[in-house]
């Protein structure tokens, strides 16, 4: 399930609290549903549990008491595994290759790379599809048709994400809370 | 040997920057796709590899020919007998017939016209063009001279058929079969293709794909 991984990506910037992962989800996807927070506080459980996040501090700013949490190094190496493997190639309910994309784009862990990969995973199925095996009638290719207008409107997706979004390669992001004082 | 090989190849238009520093070989056999966005470098790329222009800086060879070396007359003959090129706009001389236009490297070529003319003829239709022999270009659609440029590109057997945007001008349909046999009489005969495209089902024919940006590669992948 790539929520886990893509609550490594969310922590991989900065150590975080619940609701800052919560907030900073909600920003990299503004127009999906909003994260609930009872499934981060889940997943950070899972996390810590499985060695993939720790507890780095609890923060009592005023407000009710906040626990850190930032990434272990076994999770920073489970981030880059999931990152540097190329979404699966569907073509349709390709919510995995948005969460990879984004993901990418913000931790900047080989951009260029995983374009590289996700193109070629594409493509080569592309190729499979076009390749209609004997015998096929007009229906099959018409399936066929459908899934190949999805992948080639995910790889346009990528290209217009990787041309749009300043990458990590490109400009060095700099967080307001990493900022040095003026 | 490499049947195209681009070392170290610059080209400017004025200011522009088209390509900086590009790398790259193409197998015999090889299908190989260059993509990336409008205005990334493609057909400068491939008009330097079909030796209409001369690079800047860096060394192009086709087929161990090194195409800076050769005058004019000798670098027109050698691309007329190894070098199949079909341009976004089929790019055919108006005043001749469709025919003509699809025998033209034939008859360059010295053959018999009257065998060129027949050979013509036979690509027209397997390509799929389905007009009076001696109609002009200027009462072709942009479809119907695509097809024609990709006869005209295929007559002569080359050893390298480079491709600009081949399917822009057709639908689906035709546009794969065009590029099914574009690519599939290359490979039979033992030769290479370069297809330059911004269209994804293209690009998924190659064997490896090279991405520009802004006139550099951003990626090679291997796709088969
Ligand atoms: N004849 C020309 N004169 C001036 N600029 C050109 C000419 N041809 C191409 N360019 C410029 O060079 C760059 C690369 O163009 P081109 O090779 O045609 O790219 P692509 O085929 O990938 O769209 C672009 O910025 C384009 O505007
Ligand atoms: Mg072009």
């Amino acid at each position: 399930m790539s929520l886990t991984e893509l609550h490594l990506a969310l922590l991989a910037g900065a150590p975080r609290h619940g609701y800052d992962i919560k907030q900073e989800h909600d920003s990299w996807f503004p127009d999906t549903r909003p994260l609930p927070y009872g499934q981060v506080y889940a997943t950070l459980a899972r996390l810590q549990r499985d060695g993939l996040a720790e507890v780095v501090e609890t923060r009592v700013d005023g407000g009710p008491e906040r626990t850190v949490y930032a990434l272990t190094a076994d999770g920073a190496v489970r981030l880059r595994a999931w990152l540097a493997e190329p979404a699966a190639p569907t073509g349709a309910g390709a919510e995995e290759i948005v969460r990879k994309t984004v993901s990418v784009l913000h931790t900047g862990i080989d951009v260029a790379g995983f374009v590289a990969r996700q193109r070629a995973a594409h493509l080569r199925r592309i190729r499979d599809l076009q390749a209609t095996p004997p015998g096929a009638g007009p229906a099959e290719r018409l399936v066929r048709e459908h899934l190949i207008a999805h992948l080639d409107a995910d790889l346009r997706w990528l290209e217009l994400a990787t041309e749009l979004l300043p990458s990590p390669d490109d400009q060095p992001t700099v967080r307001p809370d990493e900022r040095e004082p003026a | 040997m490499s049947t195209v090989e681009l070392s170290g190849v610059s080209h400017a238009y004025g200011r522009t920057q088209a390509l900086s520093d590009v790398s790259m070989t193409v197998e015999p056999g090889e299908v190989v796709a260059v993509t990336g966005p409008s205005g990334c470098g493609k057909s400068t790329l491939l008009m330097l590899a079909a030796g209409v222009l001369r690079a800047q800086s860096g060394r192009i060879t086709v087929a161990g020919t090194d195409l800076a070396g050769a005058d004019d007359a000798s670098r027109a003959r050698f691309r007329r007998r190894e070098i199949g090129l079909v341009l976004q706009f089929g790019q055919l001389v108006p005043d001749l017939s469709v025919r003509d236009n699809v025998a033209l490297p034939l008859l360059l070529g010295g053959h018999r016209p009257a065998d060129a003319r027949a050979a013509a003829d036979g690509w027209l239709e397997r390509v799929g063009l389905d007009v009076a022999p001696d109609t002009l270009p200027a009462d072709l659609s942009g479809g119907q001279a695509q097809l024609a440029a990709g006869a005209r590109a295929l007559v002569a057997g080359p050893r390298l058929l480079l491709a600009d945007e081949p399917t822009a001008s057709l639908d689906a349909t035709s546009g794969r079969a065009l590029l099914d046999l574009l690519v599939n009489t290359t490979v039979q005969a033992g030769g290479s293709v370069v297809l330059v495209s911004h269209d994804n089902a293209v690009a998924a024919r190659a064997d490896r794909e090279i991405r520009l940006r802004r006139g550099t590669i951003a990626h090679q992948v291997a796709l088969s």
